[in-house]
């Protein structure tokens, strides 16, 4: 039976935040419940468990994924990210503090996810690679509206908050985003 | 118990808003709970650990419609971690809804919608509890089941229940069908519209704690104190027992109103093992036994003299509903008022289907009736070679065109005169299907908002502490409509103190009761009963004084009146606490209170593939006094965009066979996605409703989304010449229709 094989523990090492972590976790558990439901670090967001909402999104050395596609044990050496390592609600990363100027949010419950996506985002921009818009692949200029919007399609935000965290993003990208 | 109520009997002539010195109120204030949500230290449902916490998951019935001949959990229970597959009667079979504190239809034995919860398995984690979810065998005896509407619309029959009077099931004056042979124009057309999801983006989710004999329920809920209520009648507990808290909900629109299965089921869990549990719903379980908004079919005729006056208005609506519910899509709702005409017929009739339960959802009514009369308006425009602006404008009625009332203020006018200045509506394409830009068809579309503006009880209690902090707490819910900051900011400008210095504390049903976040009317309720409380602590603040409330001004801390300058501190002891409340009067019997506005959009739509893309869109409200003009706008770009989903991809697209729902997840359902929302300009205008409330403000959150469709499928067919009456406007729909590809 697979899932009693399953269910034997595995020890798991994650490092997070800059901190490590040492676990014994169900193989089956995701990445994404190991930090809300074993790590209680709750920011990352649960909205459809199947990457296709986006709300689950951290960097996994610096890249943005969805942490409910990926198990746990995948990630023993991996540096992982999460909204709680970006900022602090008393010491906001500068992203985050344009959300809160711009209105990037209503809810608030997809917002960990767009903050960690447009990190990721901009980084993926910066190293040059394309999207679908394709003629404007090349990084030397700065990010427009149009690109931030397709670059950021898999963070659904259904109080729609969309031209706003565009907004966001891009006074971000502008002014804080060239040393990040 | 209560220290000073608001009720609304005549109008509130002098708002004290209007006085304060230095006013928050109207300005673009960022969110007090803004760094917490951006931060992730905002905690929602799911994100409680009680110590020995278990993990419940739901089972579902698997088919439409039935009885449970048997349930074998031997197989799961042998499962490590396994606690128990629980089976209780007082679990629910259909979601909660607004309505007070009936229990939703209980019992888990029969089906009568597929994907009904029938049980609940609880383990010590979420993996084992979710793998032995697996291995419950279950066993129906499935029953013929009526699940598709439009084959079954010959039983429609009339809805058993008015909704308190709100819902007008059926509505007529003069003669339609003389009207319809007299007219000159004459529309007469039948329109469709989806089920479809709220689609949150935080799923339903419990935590339920006993401890000593009372439950502690961590929920995501709209209206904690209904969920309490149904709560405990479902539970057979005097509500005291029970404690719901909800103090940030991760959106809602109207699906998460009544208690939902998942409370139930993780409060009896709860109870049965002694252990707090869990229940988070899937996303797939908040599709299939939530509550969805329902499907409609529209019969519509408008006609009219030759020279653009309505005489005849005609809106019958089809919709469905699970037999013994109440609530019905009461899509004739804006119809009643907004257009004059002497004859008139609105009606509303409800086939029984067993399909997932139908409830509210964002603006229930207003969002597909508009849907339908809005575009028979732009299709009467064209029949009449008139400017549809135009057509509106001759169409204004000077008071209710059904009821003898007045309207408590109505700028439907200023809003499409703004609005087409502010588009540019002067440089539309003006003949269907000719305005080309490569190989996209560009057209341009108007339509009309309106919204019902409701008034309910509502309680906040409001304190000064000693050290000049002040504290407002009430039971009311911010589902990212503002909430928090809005009563800071009441609070802030009339007791004088900054802003920084109000702390507002949410979503607890231990503290005063509210109407809940729902229908437009949580800032407006919970707003004026704040308003109550602050008035009642400026007079015993200038009681204290020795000054004549009258006189007196509170600017930072500081009272002052003719000769006293006293700061607040010194007046309130160890503290100064009122309860505010409203209740609802006269004004609501004697005025039509509405909020209004008016969508102007440009569309592209691509002539090879019927691809629609909105490129350009402005819309103009009047809402009263705006509140926070930065939320505010907030909640008007949500709802357009909830317009857009609703014109161009949102659909639930039930099984005829079964009536399961098929899109059952974000991948299939379409709600939009950055890249089809283009820059949404927002512009509202001045005004003041002193009918409404002693703020002077009307609900703004369903109003965006009211007739934002509308003006999508006019864009649409201005484009291409192709009207298409079945939503969602998807391009397998447009494709034959299109113009010949070679210019």
């Amino acid at each position: 039976m697979s899932w009693i094989e399953a269910d034997s523990g595995a020890a798991v090492t994650l490092s997070v935040n800059g901190t490590r972590h040492d676990l014994k976790l169900d193989a089956r558990v995701t990445l994404l419940d190991a930090l809300r439901e074993h790590l209680q670090l709750t920011g990352t967001k649960k909205g459809c468990d199947h990457g296709q909402c986006g709300a689950c999104t951290v960097l996994v050395d610096g890249r943005r994924i969805n942490s409910c596609l990926s198990l746990a044990v995948m990630h023993q050496a991996d540096e992982i990210t999460t909204i709680e390592g970006l900022g602090t609600a008393h010491k906001l990363h500068p992203l985050q503090a344009a959300f809160v100027a711009k209105d990037g949010f209503q809810c608030g419950y997809c917002t960990s996810g767009q903050i960690c996506s447009a990190i990721g985002m901009l980084g993926e921009w910066r190293k040059g690679w394309p999207s679908h818009l394709g003629d404007h692949a090349g990084a030397a200029s700065a990010i427009d509206a149009a690109e931030i919007r397709e670059r950021m399609s898999g963070n659904l935000c259904r109080c729609a908050a969309y031209p706003r965290i565009v907004e966001a993003i891009e006074h971000y990208a502008i002014h804080e985003g060239a040393d990040t | 118990m209560m220290d000073a109520s608001v009720k609304m009997d005549a109008p509130f002539e002098h708002s004290l808003l209007d006085e304060s010195p230095m006013p928050t109120i109207g300005r673009e204030i960022a969110r007090i709970d803004g760094p917490r949500k951006v931060s992730g230290a905002a905690r929602y449902a799911a994100e409680h650990f009680p110590e020995e916490v278990l993990h419940g998951v739901l089972l579902r019935a698997p088919v439409g419609c039935g009885r449970i001949s048997l349930v074998d959990a031997t197989a799961a229970l042998a499962m490590p971690g396994v606690l128990a597959v629980i089976r209780d009667e007082r679990m629910i079979r259909n979601a909660g809804d607004f309505g007070g504190d009936a229990a939703p239809v209980q019992g888990v034995e029969e089906v009568a919608y597929f994907g009904q919860p029938i049980g609940l398995v609880v383990a010590d984690s979420l993996e084992r509890a979710r793998a032995a979810s697996l291995c419950v065998r279950v066993s129906f005896e499935s029953q013929p089941g009526v699940f598709d509407m439009m084959a079954a619309r010959d039983s429609a029959l009339p809805p058993t229940d008015d909704i308190f009077g709100l819902f007008l099931i059926h509505t007529e004056q003069g003669d339609v069908e003389r009207a319809a042979g007299e007219a000159q124009a004459l529309v007469d057309t039948v329109w469709e519209t989806p089920s479809q999801n709220h689609a949150a983006m935080e799923p339903h989710a419990s935590v339920a704690i006993w401890k000593e004999g009372r439950l502690t329920l961590h929920g995501s809920y709209q209206s904690p104190v209904v969920t309490r209520d149904q709560l405990a009648t479902v539970m057979g507990l005097p509500p005291s027992q029970i404690r719901v808290l909800s103090p940030f909900v991760g959106g809602g629109f109207g699906g998460k109103l009544g208690v939902m299965p998942e409370a139930v089921a993780a409060a009896i869990a709860a109870q049965q093992l002694g252990r707090p549990v869990k229940v988070v719903m899937t996303r797939q379980q908040v599709f299939e036994t939530t509550g969805r908004r329902p499907m409609t079919r529209q019969r519509i005729r408008l006609g009219a003299n030759s020279d653009g006056r309505l005489t005849l208005v005609q809106h019958e609506t089809i919709t469905d509903q699970l037999e013994g519910e109440v609530f019905f899509e009461p899509a004739g709702l804006a119809t009643h008022l907004l257009y004059a005409g002497e004859n008139r017929v609105v009606d509303h009739k409800v086939v029984r289907t067993n399909k997932q339960l139908a409830v509210s959802m964002r603006a229930p009514g207003e969002a597909v009736g508009l849907l339908t009369l809005e575009c028979a308006m732009d299709e009467l425009a064209e029949a009449l070679s008139l400017d549809p602006i135009e057509l509106r404008l001759r169409n204004e009625p000077k008071s209710h065109p059904e009821m003898d009332m007045p309207f408590s203020s109505r700028a439907l006018v200023d809003c499409l005169r703004q609005g087409a200045a502010r588009f540019g509506w002067e440089r539309r394409n003006t003949s269907p299907g000719q305005m080309r830009d490569g190989d996209w068809l560009v057209g341009h579309g108007v339509a009309a908002a309106a919204r019902g503006n409701l008034f309910g009880p509502s309680r906040v209690r409001a304190t000064i502490q000693g050290d000049g902090r002040v504290v407002v707490e009430t039971e009311m819910t911010d589902i990212g409509t503002g909430t928090y900051t809005i009563l800071a900011q009441i609070a802030a400008d009339l007791l004088g103190v900054p802003l920084k210095q109000v702390e507002v504390r949410l979503g607890d049903t231990d503290d005063p009761r509210s109407a809940g976040s729902g229908g437009s009317w949580g800032a407006t309720t919970s707003g004026s009963a704040l308003y109550a409380a602050c008035a009642e602590l400026r007079a015993r603040l200038a009681a204290a004084a020795g000054a004549c409330v009258d006189a007196v001004t509170l600017t930072d801390g500081i009272l002052t009146a003719p000769g006293i300058s006293r700061p607040i501190t010194e007046l309130v002891g160890n503290g100064l606490s009122v309860e505010g409340a409203t209740e609802p009067g006269e004004s609501n019997r004697r005025f039509n209170q509405t909020s209004y506005g008016a969508h102007f959009c440009e569309v592209r739509v691509n002539a090879v593939t019927g691809e629609v893309r909105v490129s350009r869109w402005t819309s103009v409200f009047a809402a009263g006094r705006i509140l926070n003009l930065q939320t505010a706008i907030s909640q008007a770009i949500g709802g357009v965009v909830f317009g857009i989903g609703g014109a161009l991809t949102e659909e639930l697209v039930h099984d005829p066979r079964t009536g399961k729902i098929v899109n059952r997840d974000l991948g299939e359902y379409h709600v939009p996605a950055h890249a089809d929302i283009p820059a949404i300009d927002i512009q509202f205008l001045e005004e003041r409703d002193l009918v409404a409330n002693p703020l002077h403000a009307k609900g703004v959150g369903e109003l965006g989304v009211c007739g934002a469709g509308a003006a999508i499928a006019n864009a649409v067919y201005n484009a291409t010449g192709v009207r298409v009456r079945q939503f969602p406007i998807t391009l397998d729909k447009l494709l034959p229709g299109l113009p010949a590809i070679a210019e």
